[in-house]
Formats: structure tokens, C-alpha cells, sequence
């Protein structure tokens, strides 16, 4: 560990591999299985000092969207295609799909432009089977989502990267509700607030679909 | 990316009750909206600066340096969520009053029906956390607006909805990041999101895109939702 803290204070080595994953791929790694373990506040200082050479705390709000964001691509676009999805089901894992991946384009695209280091993409595992499972883990995906942008939103600094954030959680609602529907779930499942997440919670409910 | 580049500049504190006026006064509105007009893309701020045809917020303007003198920084923070806040309301109102209408004119059924119900709930909840919130900060909340919707047959209606909702959650997402207060800011994501969910489950319902902005949500500013809520004002 005396190594890594050395490395963390150095900009210049943001993109060095750790184990054959970048290093702020491993913190947000070290991130996921600490948080379990320790809870978020002993967490949360490992990662703002991981990221915080290069773009500080709106950064690091990202690249835990991006985790977000990779976490629902590789859902759609690689569990989708292979779990024999047919009719609404299909069409919803194709379109949201795309979104997914455009929502991890724009989150890649602006960590940098903040100076920060993008997350590598983890491997992922989907305890899913057939249509009917897929789609209510689309629900859970979705749900968090619209929990996890609302609940970091307000620790956004910049206002550029508010208005992006809200972009992006806007059509994470709209995909929530529609797969609800799909499922005879309610659309509102919150009500008429719907309710910020915790990066504690959100690392709950996704920690298991993360491979070690 | 759907960022307005205005939204980077200072917002200088808006004036309370300038949407109070707008909406109970007609020739203000009038007013408002042909300046909305002319204003074009300027940011929201720039036009409630023309509008009032007061300076910069800046203090090196000696013509203006008492008024920024007596308003403290947390004050004009309030003013500026405060109107904010009664902009949504007065939204939340006509959405309110909107979903009365189709209920009153049961044109609706079974699960459909049970939707509409219940988001016309939900906008009820808005209208009276968004009026306690204005209270808490120190404001005025408005005075409750009038609405005028054409609603005829059940496919037209449920195209006008879709129409309400997606404009309310454009709305909501143009003045997150011109609110201050991180407080606020969060009561406007929760209502945010839930006008989202709104837009998508009458857009399955109407065969229509549940998300017609692609993967970016579109914000729209004051001065576009005041035009487009305007043929909806009794």
C-alpha cells in the first residue's frame, strides 16, 4: 500500500496498472469492496484523494456515474443481446442501450475535460436468465440510477456539470418508468419525490454485479 | 452535449415577485413573453436583467452600488431559489389543474385511468411542497393560476399530456443549476425525475417516444416554457 499512496500523489502516473487495471479503476474497485466492509465514510477519502490531483470532487461524483453508466451499457448491450429478449422488452434493451453507451461517452469525455482520470470499464456478472428476470434487474438498474444522480447532484460544484448531470438522470427516470410499466410495476415507485440515494446505497445494490 | 454555455455565467439574484406579476398580470405577461421573444437566446439571467432594468449584480457600478450594499449574500440566494420555486409552482398549478380537468371529464379508465389519478396527485403534492418551501425560505408563494385546456377527445388529451409533461420536466431541468440553495436543488431533482417518469408512461400510452430528446434531456428556459404554457393561460 506505501507504494500506491507514493503513486496516488503523482498526476503523471493517473494511467498506471495496477494488477492490469488502471489505477482509478482499482480505487473505484478498492472503492466498491471497502464500502461493504468499512462503510462510505472510510471509503470516500481514498477515492477524493485517488482523483483528487486531477479534477477534484466533481470528478470523482463522475466517475462514480460512469461506473453507473458502464455497469447499465454492458447490461443492455451485452446481456441483452444474449438473454433472448423479444417485442417492448428488445426494443427497450436496444434504444436504452444505445443511450447507456452514449451516457458513458459523455461521462468519459467530460472527467477529462475536468482533468480527471476515467474509470476503466469492469467486468460485470448478471444473475439473469430469461426475460423476466432481465427486465426486473433493468428495473433495479434503472431505479438506482435515478436515486444515484439525485443524491450526488446537489455535491456538484460546477454548474455545466449540473445541467449534464441532469440531462442524464432525466432520461434515466424516463427509462425507469417504462420498464416498470412493462413489468406491471408502478412508474412512481417513490411517489410524486423521488428519493436521493446514498453512495453507500448505491454501491449496495450494485456491489454484487461487480466481478472481483 | 445539451449544456446552455449562458448557464456558466453568475446568476444575478432575481427579483421577488416578478412571477407573481407575470402571472396575474396580463399586461405584464404580455410584456414578458414579447421580450422573451426579442431576448432569444440570452440566458435567463441577462433577460430578467433587462426586463427589470436594473445593472450588474456587480459592485464596481457606483450607480449601483447601494443596492447590492444592502443585500446580503444568503438573502439573494433566497430571492433567486425564491423565484425560481413559484415559477415551478405556477407550473405545478396548471399540471394540477390539468389532471382535475381530465379526471372531471372522464375520459379515462381502468389502469389508464388509475395513472392519470394518480400523477394528478402527485402534481397536488408538488403544489403544496413547493408552496411550503417558498414559505420556509421567506417568500410570497403565488396566488393559485387559472388554466384553460382544450380537452376533447381521449387520444387528443393524452397527446396534450404528453405535451405538459415533457415541458415540465424540460422546465425543472433549465433551472437546476441556476438554484442556489443545495436544499432546494434536491427537492427540485425529486420533483424532476418524477416528471420525467410522468413524460415516459403517457408516452407508452400515446405510442410515442418516451424519451423524444434521445439520451440528453433538453432544458428549456423560462422565457421558452413561459411561451409554450402561454395558450394555456385562462
Amino acid at each position: 500500500m506505501s507504494t500506491q499512496t507514493q503513486e496516488l500523489t503523482n498526476p503523471e502516473l493517473a494511467e498506471v496498472e495496477v494488477h492490469g487495471l488502471t489505477r482509478a479503476s482499482f480505487m473505484v474497485r478498492g472503492a466498491l469492496a471497502a464500502g461493504a466492509v468499512y462503510g462510505m465514510s472510510a471509503v470516500t477519502p481514498f477515492v477524493s484523494q485517488a482523483l483528487a490531483a486531477g479534477g477534484g470532487g466533481d470528478a470523482e461524483i463522475l466517475n462514480f456515474a460512469l461506473t453507473l453508466e458502464y455497469l447499465e451499457s454492458a447490461f443492455y448491450n451485452e446481456k441483452g443481446k444474449t438473454v433472448g429478449l423479444s417485442g417492448q422488452a428488445k426494443t427497450y434493451a436496444t434504444d436504452f442501450g444505445a443511450q447507456e453507451a452514449e451516457h458513458v461517452k459523455a461521462l468519459t469525455a467530460a472527467i477529462k475535460s475536468l482533468g480527471g482520470t476515467p474509470v476503466a470499464k469492469p467486468t460485470f456478472v448478471f444473475p439473469v436468465s430469461n426475460q423476466s428476470s432481465f427486465l426486473a434487474l433493468a428495473s433495479t438498474l434503472e431505479n438506482t440510477g435515478v436515486g444515484a444522480y439525485n443524491g450526488a447532484a446537489p455535491k456538484i460544484s460546477s454548474k455545466e456539470v449540473l445541467a449534464e448531470a441532469g440531462s442524464i438522470v432525466q432520461i434515466e427516470a424516463r427509462h425507469a418508468a417504462a420498464i416498470n410499466l412493462l413489468i406491471n410495476k408502478s412508474p412512481t415507485p417513490n411517489g410524486g419525490f423521488d428519493k436521493p440515494l446514498t453512495e453507500a446505497q448505491v454501491l449496495a445494490a450494485v456491489k454484487p454485479l461487480i466481478k472481483e | 452535449m445539451p449544456v446552455d454555455s449562458a448557464t456558466e455565467n453568475e446568476v444575478p439574484p432575481q427579483p421577488m415577485g416578478i412571477v407573481e406579476q407575470l402571472v396575474r398580470d396580463d399586461s405584464d405577461r404580455k410584456r414578458f413573453l414579447k421580450m422573451a421573444g426579442s431576448a432569444g437566446a440570452a440566458s435567463f439571467g441577462a433577460f430578467v436583467l433587462a426586463a427589470c432594468g436594473s445593472s450588474s449584480s456587480s459592485s464596481s457600478s457606483s450607480s449601483t452600488a447601494a443596492a447590492p450594499a444592502a443585500t446580503t449574500a444568503s438573502s439573494s440566494a433566497n430571492t433567486n431559489d425564491i423565484g425560481i420555486l413559484n415559477y415551478a409552482l405556477t407550473l405545478e398549478y396548471l399540471e394540477t389543474e390539468f389532471y382535475a380537468k381530465v379526471i372531471a371529464a372522464k375520459l379515462f379508465s381502468g389502469s389508464v385511468g388509475s395513472l392519470i389519478k394518480t400523477f394528478g396527485a402527485q402534481e397536488a403534492t408538488h403544489v403544496a411542497a413547493l408552496t411550503a418551501a417558498i414559505k420556509q425560505l421567506g417568500g410570497t408563494p403565488v396566488a393559485k393560476v387559472e388554466g384553460k385546456f382544450p380537452i376533447t377527445t381521449a387520444a387528443a388529451t393524452a397527446d396534450l399530456a404528453y405535451t405538459v409533461e415533457n415541458l415540465g420536466a424540460s422546465a425543472y431541468l433549465g433551472q437546476a443549476p441556476l438554484i442556489q440553495s443545495k436544499t432546494v436543488l434536491a427537492a427540485a431533482l425529486a420533483i424532476h425525475t418524477v416528471e420525467a417518469r410522468h413524460a415516459s408512461t403517457i408516452g407508452t400510452l400515446v405510442k410515442k417516444s418516451v424519451t423524444p430528446d434521445g439520451g440528453f434531456a433538453k432544458p428549456a428556459d423560462m422565457s421558452e416554457v413561459l411561451a409554450a404554457v402561454k395558450p394555456f393561460l385562462a
